[in-house]
């Protein structure tokens, strides 16, 4: 069955929103970095949907590997920050986090 | 280069040598063994620099004695004279009265001989300093056999004093040096390090710089180191900078030989405008060039000055280098005569300058022998001898009537002198008066042979008065001595010889018995160097009787001289001691101090032996310009022939006036009767006068320094109410001006400044409120932000 653009322009769109809704509502910061890990998932089903459909041979895909590296460092550095932040806090929920506040 | 060159142009640096030593040498002063301030290697140094140079003067003499084939035992004058002592006194009046016929004679052709003239100097160039069109500016030499006596006398007086200093200058030698002449605000007295280094290098300074004016070739280079030896005798007063008395003598020395160098500038100008030559004489060493000096311009061959009567008046005509006969104003030649002239009344004080040579007593004693013996008043006779062929009759006369003032003013005042240096300080303006006196006459070799004897005898009473004042710890005062010669024998007897030689005592053997004596009278130097000028005056007053005064004046001043000279003696060294405590204390000095004495004491009593027959002044006469009477001037210079006439005659006069002053001076000071105080008291006024110097000073006081200090006031006033009103005004203006600008400064450009940073501050605390910190809310902002930025991208560019 071949699947047109539009649905995994959908799937990449859905994953994308929800990944931000995730980020903007949740107050557990494991949850965030959930957000964040949908958010970039999104937007790699769309360079590799755009890949595929377009003449672009296998750029699309090379890029998501990066991104996938990428993904994982930072959610190497973020777990780490979130492990000191409960280190100070006994909590991980990140509206105590507001000392950068003006 | 001629020998006698080399060996005078060595003994000259050789001081300057020992000077930069002690001046730049610092390091080894502080390395000398016994610390900085207690080594005597200084005063080795000076005395071998100085020694040195004596030893290669007298080696040039004795050079200069074969080269210039000087005869000095069968020459012509003294082959003449030799023979008349022979005969009777009588006899001598008669061959007198031939003498005039004689004129041409045996005599006269000798100083007329060219040959003879070409051959009793050398002159040459050492240094070309620079050219300025025909203007040359060189160190020249000129030697002759003045300046190699001149050599010769004063190393040997310098290295003597160099000697005495050594022990004199010894309590110089601490780093603690008490003054007790200077009193602190505090009341104590000052304390500072030692100057005996420094002292030595003053003294080489001055040797070189007296050194360097005797050898100079030109004028210009006599002016050079006559300026140097002015600063030097300026250093020298003023070694004891601290005491007031000192530092004033020193100026008062300085600024009054600047009047006499103002007219000795003027002289230079006309000179040189002249006969644009600063030469002497022509050049017959290496180097030689045709070029005629000074002395060959003036005067020709015979010493006759060529004068002539033109439309424009009066005129001295003469030969320029480049051949062509020209001529210069009578008037002018005598105005640069007497401008040289008042540059030399300025160095040797006489009058009207004569007034800064006593204050000079403030320096050290052996400054005080060296400046008043053999460097600083010599300078000014030897330049006025030096010169003797520029100057025309009338200079002359004005040189000796300035001689015969300054001879008898100053011998008056050292009658009432009580300070033993003071005494001697007018001895030698009264000296140097004889000395200008006899130039003056046209007795030129007497006068120069006075300089030599005196400079002998007189660095031999100012050393003897040094070893005195040591010996009493630095009294000065002859009323608290008396009866010293038990106490210090050597400087006592060592002075007499000084004493009995400056008063012309003598036993008269050629008048007495002349067949046997023959021209060797028991005397002293000075006898016959005092005979020889005042012979010179009596055969002047005989020629020009409407001058007879420059006769009786240094005649009168003989006694007076007798006088005063026993006087100090008798209050030194004979009687009582009046002061019992300062006799206790008093000790002769070391051998340092009177082994110099005893040597100058030999030179004064010898050096002039044999008289005019003698040695020395045989040997200065071959220097001696033959001058001719000029025509049109009422002045008769008197000859040799006419002199040796007279001099019997004012042998005898001057021998009887000194006696009569010695046996005055005698009784009044050891047999006390008549007794001088009561003389005192009855010419009370007289009496003060003389103190007081003849209120010479009171009178410059009066006529210089208060009008200077009047018009001093009034440019102070207008410096202190106009100039610097002025510069008060402009002060203001300036602080108001910058009053008006420091408000722009502070209320626009700062309010700028400060207006543009509060309203930056403001911005920031307003955006301050958007930064909550909450990270859920900053992720919401970015998505509503992508959002509209999309909305925005959609609405503005619908087509793409």
């Amino acid at each position: 069955m071949d699947t047109s653009l539009t649905n995994y322009l959908l799937i990449g769109a859905v994953m994308f929103v929800s990944g931000v809704v995730c980020m903007a509502t949740k107050r557990n910061g494991i949850a965030v970095l959930m957000g964040v890990e949908l958010v970039l998932n999104g937007a790699n089903i769309n360079f590799v949907a755009f890949s595929r459909h377009t003449s672009l041979g296998l750029d699309g895909q090379v890029v998501s590997l990066f991104v996938i590296v990428l993904a994982a460092a930072e959610a190497a550095v973020a777990l780490a920050i979130a492990l000191n932040f409960y280190n100070n806090y006994q909590t991980i929920d990140i509206d105590r986090g507001d000392k950068l506040q003006g | 280069m001629d020998i006698k060159a080399c060996l005078l142009t060595t003994a000259w640096l050789l001081p300057l040598v020992g000077f930069a030593v002690e001046i730049f040498g610092g390091y080894w002063s502080h390395h000398a063994p016994g610390g900085r301030f207690r080594s005597r290697l200084a005063a080795y140094i000076s005395v071998g620099c100085i020694g040195g140079g004596f030893l290669l003067s007298l080696t040039a003499l004795v050079f200069g004695v074969t080269d210039f084939d000087l005869s000095l035992w069968d020459s012509p004058h003294h082959a003449s004279a030799s023979e008349a002592p022979a005969t009777d006194a009588l006899a001598q009046f008669a061959v007198a009265d031939e003498a005039p016929a004689g004129h041409g004679g045996a005599e006269q052709a000798q100083p007329g001989d060219p040959d003879a003239h070409e051959h009793n100097h050398v002159s040459g160039r050492l240094y070309e300093l620079a050219t300025f069109g025909k203007i040359r500016f060189a160190i020249d030499y000129y030697i002759d056999s003045l300046t190699l006596v001149m050599f010769t006398m004063v190393t040997l007086i310098a290295t003597c004093i160099h000697v005495f200093a050594i022990g004199y200058m010894d309590d110089e030698r601490t780093d603690e040096h008490v003054d007790h002449q200077v009193h602190i605000s505090d009341g104590s007295h000052l304390h500072r390090p030692g100057r005996f280094y420094q002292f030595f290098a003053y003294l080489s300074l001055f040797c070189f710089s007296m050194l360097g004016l005797v050898l100079a070739g030109n004028i210009f280079m006599v002016f050079v180191f006559w300026e140097l030896v002015g600063i030097c005798s300026y250093l020298l007063i003023g070694f004891y900078v601290e005491r007031h008395s000192a530092s004033t003598a020193a100026n008062k020395a300085f600024i009054v030989n600047r009047v006499g160098d103002f007219g000795f500038i003027i002289g230079l100008m006309i000179l040189i405008t002249s006969f644009g030559t600063f030469n002497f004489t022509a050049y017959n060493d290496r180097g030689a060039s045709d070029q005629p000096g000074l002395f060959e311009m003036v005067r020709d061959h015979d010493g006759a000055v060529h004068v002539d009567e033109t439309d424009q008046g009066r005129v001295v005509k003469f030969h320029t280098p480049n051949g062509s006969d020209t001529s210069i104003p009578y008037w002018l030649l005598v105005t640069a005569g007497l401008g040289i002239f008042a540059g030399c009344v300025g160095k040797s004080a006489q009058f009207p300058l004569q007034t800064w040579l006593p204050d000079a007593m403030e320096g050290p004693t052996p400054v005080s022998a060296l400046v008043h013996s053999a460097t600083m008043v010599a300078a000014g006779v030897y330049l006025a001898g030096r010169f003797f062929p520029v100057f025309l009759p009338e200079v002359l006369l004005t040189i000796a009537y300035t001689g015969a003032i300054t001879l008898f003013v100053a011998a008056t005042i050292a009658v009432v002198a009580t300070d033993i240096k003071r005494v001697l300080a007018y001895s030698t303006i009264s000296q140097l008066g004889y000395m200008m006196l006899a130039i003056g006459l046209g007795g030129w070799a007497a006068g120069l042979f006075h300089l030599i004897t005196h400079a002998f005898f007189k660095s031999l009473m100012f050393l003897a008065s040094g070893s005195v004042i040591v010996g009493c710890h630095h009294e000065q005062e002859m009323t608290r001595m008396g009866g010293l010669r038990k106490k210090m024998p050597i400087t006592a007897y060592t002075m007499l010889v000084g004493v009995i030689a400056i008063c012309g005592l003598a036993i008269p053997w050629t008048w007495a018995v002349p067949k046997i004596a023959s021209g060797w009278d028991i005397a002293f130097s000075g006898y016959h160097s005092k005979d020889a000028i005042v012979a010179t005056a009596l055969t002047y007053a005989n020629l020009n009787p409407i001058h007879s005064l420059l006769f009786l004046a240094p005649l009168v001043t003989a006694g007076i001289t007798a006088f005063y000279m026993f006087r100090l003696w008798f209050y030194t060294f004979a009687g009582e001691p009046r002061d019992q405590e300062l006799y206790d204390h008093c000790h002769e000095s070391p051998w340092v101090m009177t082994g110099p004495l005893l040597v100058l004491a030999l030179f004064a009593a010898a050096c002039a032996i044999g008289g005019e027959q003698g040695t020395l002044f045989q040997l200065l006469s071959q220097s001696e310009t033959h001058v001719q009477d000029v025509a049109g001037s009422a002045i008769n210079l008197p000859t040799h022939q006419d002199i040796a006439v007279f001099h019997g005659q004012a042998g005898i006069m001057a021998l009887l006036v000194a006696g009569l002053g010695t046996l005055l001076a005698y009784l009044m000071y050891c047999r006390r009767t008549p007794d001088p105080s009561l003389i005192k008291r009855q010419f009370a006024a007289t009496h003060e006068f003389l103190v007081e110097k003849w209120r010479f000073d009171e009178l410059y006081d009066a006529m210089f320094v208060r009008p200077v200090h009047v018009v001093a006031s009034w440019f102070s006033g207008f410096d202190h109410r106009v100039l610097d009103g002025i510069l008060h005004w402009f002060a203001r203006t300036g602080v108001t001006v910058s009053g008006w600008d420091r408000r722009f400064d502070e209320g626009v450009v700062d309010g700028i400044v400060n207006w543009v940073a509060e309203k930056t501050q403001e911005v920031g605390r307003s955006l301050q409120t958007v930064q909550t910190g909450r990270l859920r809310q900053y992720v919401m902002f970015i998505a509503l932000g992508v959002v509209t930025l999309f909305v925005l991208i959609f609405a503005l560019f619908p087509e793409t």
